[in-house]
């Protein structure tokens, strides 16, 4: 497990990327205060996923518009899964990892 | 026990009914015998095949594993000689017998080889170099031959024969054609159709064709020759093709005592005559006096059966099937159903012929129906064609219309004619198959499957397209989607609705709204909301960022690679030197990629990482174009009466005044305008959001509902004015009009054509509903509200709004603790 920077640099409802280890990483801050990780480049076409819009469930790339679930990183329109990561704030802190 | 069902013949309609007796949930013990060594394959595919065009792997329908999955016994290879009615028993060549208490023949036909002296060897087959065209190893062997020989002759000028000479110059230099009738296809085509399809094929693929043309000897010793023609022609050839028909095989059911005359005799269930428990179906079956050659008839011929066998739908009835046929006959499109000539003296014929270019075109019309039609070379309006055949449908006065696209939408594609692997969507590069699968997989709404294939989502001409799939995939069981009136997906409730909500609890920010309106946030919601929000609240919407998409949280829009574009206003597409300076050393400094100038008269920096946008405009020090939003986003001009010798209006001096008014207002969709001239319409005008074109007089003409882009549509005229004034009141008031009313999405090239232009003219021009003040007063405090936004680039908005989100090198490193 590791921080990764502070939680206030993630807008609400909004997604930063990180690289990690040498891996890209999409943390998105949910508007209900909780987080979410996963691989930051669409498997469609390399969209930038951390650019993307996102609710309670999903991401949308903002390239062409595919969706994934932000929990299991499971195609909801028919591409590739995304790969997630365990990821937690734990005061004020994003916390990356088992 | 499970009751004993034995099936006499594995080809397409055997198996094919077998399938719609599983899919009915048929509870039988199943055996099966094919008298050809394989399990079921696509015979039509087999003129592929010889073509060259398809490989023999690729036309099994039924592999010998789908036989073991449902617990089928086949037999292939196995021919049955006999079947005693009375003890229901079928007996094999190889002397086995197996009980039935329920028995389908499914036995097709075979090439009618008629007695040509020399075509058979004494008690051996064909000829050495005769082959019929039927099977598979018909083909194979037929292939192999003709590889090692020079010269073909097909006997029999039908839609058989025309596939295997064409098929066989693919192996061999020289095909002659013999057709014993006066033109080809003469069964389904009159003559002169028939003549434009010979002189096609002889001009065009190159085979020689003969009509009139009666063998009566294969000539050769040991192989064939030539063969030898009523009138003393000889032909040479190494290789014969007999396609001169086809027979019913219903000679073992006549002689184990069923009815036959062309064929088995069925009634309407498809029982044999005088039979409880034996049934035929396909080409060896004869219903109401009729035996089919095509395949068409016997897909409903075996429901029929199904439906009958498993007590699904024990009042189903065959009745029959309207021969219309569409085919490529060797690469030639041909279509022709009903009668070929006019029969009566008051039959109405219409004929269009194109020699040169092989087209045909006959109708034959009886009492305002349709009765018959030929198409040779151009089959374009044949799915209309076909359904005023089958129905009967009223015919549109203009006859003309039948033969040819008058201007107007072009004729709609029959959904059932695409092929499954036709490309739907050309933007996400859907098929009609994957869009059909998804509907089977249970998804039953147009948008659902819109959304879980992407089919309709790129440009999105494909739509209308899209639904007619979805409505007959689902077998016209498609679930009213009730989400198609909402103005987002997320918020169940059409825009009036929405607006009237919004306005009673004052939601001010998108979270509010879901929180109040509907339940749970939702991505695809955002967006559309931010809009209307921002519309309605002007400066007291209180914006949420990430409810913007991307290009409206950066102010530019997103590329392919991540990067973005930036396109400075350039009002009404008028520069100056020290504007186009500057453009050019913001490029050269920043090592811009690629500098372009735009559809909307502006030049565009493309390649710009995200981090560098704020500095890139800060040199730039313009304001935006808006070149990302869905809004307002530029006004197009020509040069006009400044400088244009036609030009009757300062159309340059309207543009800039537009622009500078209504620039960035955002709204449902985009908003493209233009001002022109004079009618030359040098700044096309006429195909925008709204159009202003001078004409002579010092009046302006306005358009609106206009479109070039994946949609084309020519504006309707919304009013005349006699002022530049009036246009700049009557274009805010339009828009507003639009703003307030499309979808999200909805651009006026649909918005106005739903509204429709007469109304949209009451309401705007002529303020029949009292709403233009409101209008106006709307416009004008956005007009007030609007804020550069490359302006705010020297605070971030939001942390990190600027801060890549690719590629790896540039992010920022996290420093790595064990
Ligand atoms: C080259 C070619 C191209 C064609 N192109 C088209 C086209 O473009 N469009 C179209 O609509 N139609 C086309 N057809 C016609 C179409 O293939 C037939 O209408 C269709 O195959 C008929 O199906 P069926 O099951 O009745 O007969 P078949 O498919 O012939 O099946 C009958 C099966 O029963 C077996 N059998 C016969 N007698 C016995 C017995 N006593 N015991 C055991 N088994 C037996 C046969 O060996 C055969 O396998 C084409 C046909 C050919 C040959
Ligand atoms: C993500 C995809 C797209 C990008 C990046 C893009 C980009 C652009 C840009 C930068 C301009 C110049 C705009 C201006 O100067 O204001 C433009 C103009 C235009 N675009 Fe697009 N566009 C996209 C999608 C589309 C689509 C899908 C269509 C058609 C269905 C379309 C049709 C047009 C037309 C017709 C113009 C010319 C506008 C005019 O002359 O006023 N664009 N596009
Ligand atoms: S700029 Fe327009 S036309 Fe060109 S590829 Fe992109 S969407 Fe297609
Ligand atoms: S539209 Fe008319 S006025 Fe404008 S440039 Fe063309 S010809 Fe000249
Ligand atoms: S790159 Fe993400 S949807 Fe295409």
């Amino acid at each position: 497990m590791r921080a990764i920077g502070p939680a206030a640099e993630i807008p609400p409802g909004e997604g930063r990327t990180y690289t990690v280890d040498g891996e890209m990483v999409a943390v998105f801050r949910l508007r209900d205060g909780s987080v979410r990780a996963l691989q930051a480049v669409c498997p469609h076409k390399g969209g930038p996923l951390a650019d993307g819009q996102i609710d309670l469930k999903q991401v949308v790339c903002p390239l062409h518009l595919n969706a994934w679930d932000l929990r299991t990183g499971c195609s909801l329109s028919g591409q590739p899964d995304l790969a997630v990561y365990p990821v937690r704030i734990d005061d004020d802190t994003i916390l990356l990892g088992d | 026990m499970r009751p004993r069902l034995v099936v006499i013949g594995n080809g397409m309609a055997g198996a094919r009914t077998v399938e719609e007796i599983l899919a009915r949930g048929g509870d039988f013990d199943i055996t099966m015998f094919g008298d050809e060594p394989y399990g079921n394959y696509n015979r039509i595919m087999l003129s592929n095949v010889l073509a060259g065009v398809e490989d023999e792997s690729g036309i099994f329908l039924n592999d010998l594993s789908w036989y073991a999955d449902n617990g089928i016994t086949l037999h292939t290879g196995t021919r049955i000689d006999r079947i005693d009615r009375f003890a229901k028993v079928v007996y094999a060549a190889d002397g086995t017998e197996t009980p039935y208490d329920k028995l389908i023949i499914a036995t097709g036909s075979r090439a009618f080889v008629p007695p040509i002296p020399g075509i058979h060897r004494p008690g051996r087959g064909y000829h050495q170099g005769v082959f019929a065209f039927r099977t598979l190893d018909d083909t194979r062997a037929m292939i192999r031959y003709a590889r090692e020989h020079q010269r073909a002759v097909v006997i029999g000028g039908g839609l058989l024969g025309l596939e295997a000479a064409r098929g066989l110059q693919n192996h061999l230099p020289h095909v002659t054609l013999i057709h014993a009738a006066g033109h080809l296809m003469n069964a389904q085509l009159n003559a002169d159709a028939g003549e434009t399809l010979r002189a096609t094929i002889e001009a065009r693929l190159g085979i020689e064709v003969i009509v009139n043309g009666r063998t009566t000897e294969i000539l050769g010793k040991n192989a064939v020759s030539g063969v030898k023609l009523a009138d003393g022609r000889v032909i040479p050839c190494d290789v014969v093709v007999v396609a001169a028909g086809i027979r019913a095989n219903a000679e073992m059911a006549a002689a184990s005592g069923l009815v036959v005359e062309r064929g088995i005799v069925v009634d309407d269930r498809m029982r044999a005559q005088d039979e409880d428990d034996i049934y035929a179906v396909g080409e060896c079956a004869q219903h109401r006096g009729e035996t089919y050659g095509l395949v068409a008839p016997l897909w409903d011929q075996a429901k029929v059966l199904a439906d009958h066998l498993t007590g699904v739908n024990p009042l189903a009835e065959y009745h029959g099937s309207r021969v219309a046929t569409k085919l490529k006959v060797a690469g030639v499109d041909v279509a022709a159903m009903g009668l070929t000539e006019p029969e009566r003296d008051d039959d109405e014929s219409l004929t269009f012929a194109e020699p040169k270019k092989g087209i045909y075109k006959n109708l034959i019309i009886r009492d305002g129906r349709l009765v018959g039609a030929t198409m040779v070379g151009d089959v374009k309006k044949v799915a209309f064609l076909m359904q005023a055949f089958d129905r009967g449908l009223a015919l549109p006065e203009e006859r003309a219309e039948l033969m040819f696209d008058l201007g107007g939408p072009a004729g709609e594609v029959k959904v059932e004619e695409l092929a499954d692997d036709e490309q739907v969507c050309n933007c996400n590069g859907v098929s009609k198959g994957a869009i059909c699968s998804t509907v089977q997989s249970g998804c039953r709404t147009v948008s659902g499957v819109m959304d879980k294939t992407r089919a309709g989502k790129g440009c999105g001409t494909c739509k209308p397209l899209v639904q007619r799939i979805v409505e007959w995939a689902a077998g016209g069981e498609v679930e009213e989607d009730p989400a198609a009136s909402y103005y987002v997906p997320g918020i169940p409730m059409p825009k009036p609705e929405l607006m009237n909500a919004i306005r009673v609890h004052s939601l001010r920010s998108v979270s509010s709204v879901f929180a109040t309106l509907g339940g749970e946030e939702d991505a695809k919601s955002k967006m559309g909301l931010a809009s209307l929000l921002k519309m309605m609240w002007g400066a007291d919407y209180v914006d949420e960022r990430d409810a913007r998409f991307i290009n409206d949280r950066v102010h530019a829009n997103i590329q392919r690679d991540g990067t973005f574009s930036v396109v400075p206003q350039m009002k009404g597409g008028v520069t100056t030197p020290a504007q186009l300076r500057r453009i050019a050393e913001v490029a050269e400094k920043h090592e811009v990629p690629m500098v372009k100038l735009t559809g909307g008269q502006r030049i565009d920096l493309l390649g710009i990482p995200k981090e560098k946008l704020p500095e890139v405009w800060a040199d730039l020090d313009m304001p935006s174009g808006y070149a990302y939003g869905k809004s307002f986003r530029t006004v197009k001009t020509c040069v006009g009466s400044d400088f244009c010798r036609f030009g009757v209006g300062d159309s340059t001096a309207l543009g800039i005044a537009l622009e500078e008014r209504y620039q960035g207002i955002e709204g449902p969709g985009k908003m493209k305008l233009a001002v022109t001239g004079c009618p030359r319409n040098c700044a096309e005008a006429y195909v925008k959001d709204l159009g202003v074109v001078a004409i002579d007089g010092g009046k302006w003409e306005i358009y609106v509902g206009g479109a070039a882009g994946a949609h084309i549509r020519k504006g309707d005229l919304l009013t005349t004015v006699g002022s530049a004034d009036e246009v700049m009141v009557l274009t805010g008031r339009f828009l507003q009009y639009y703003r307030e009313n499309a979808n999200w999405l909805e651009r006026t090239y649909a918005f106005v054509p739903r509204i429709g232009i007469e109304r949209i003219r009451e309401i705007v021009v002529d303020d029949a509903d009292g709403l233009a003040a409101a209008l106006d007063t709307a416009m004008d405090a956005s007009v007030a509200a609007y804020r550069d936004p490359w302006k705010d680039r020297d605070e971030p908005a939001t942390p990190g709004q600027f801060r890549t989100s690719l590629p790896l090198t540039v992010l920022p490193q996290v420093p790595v603790r064990a």
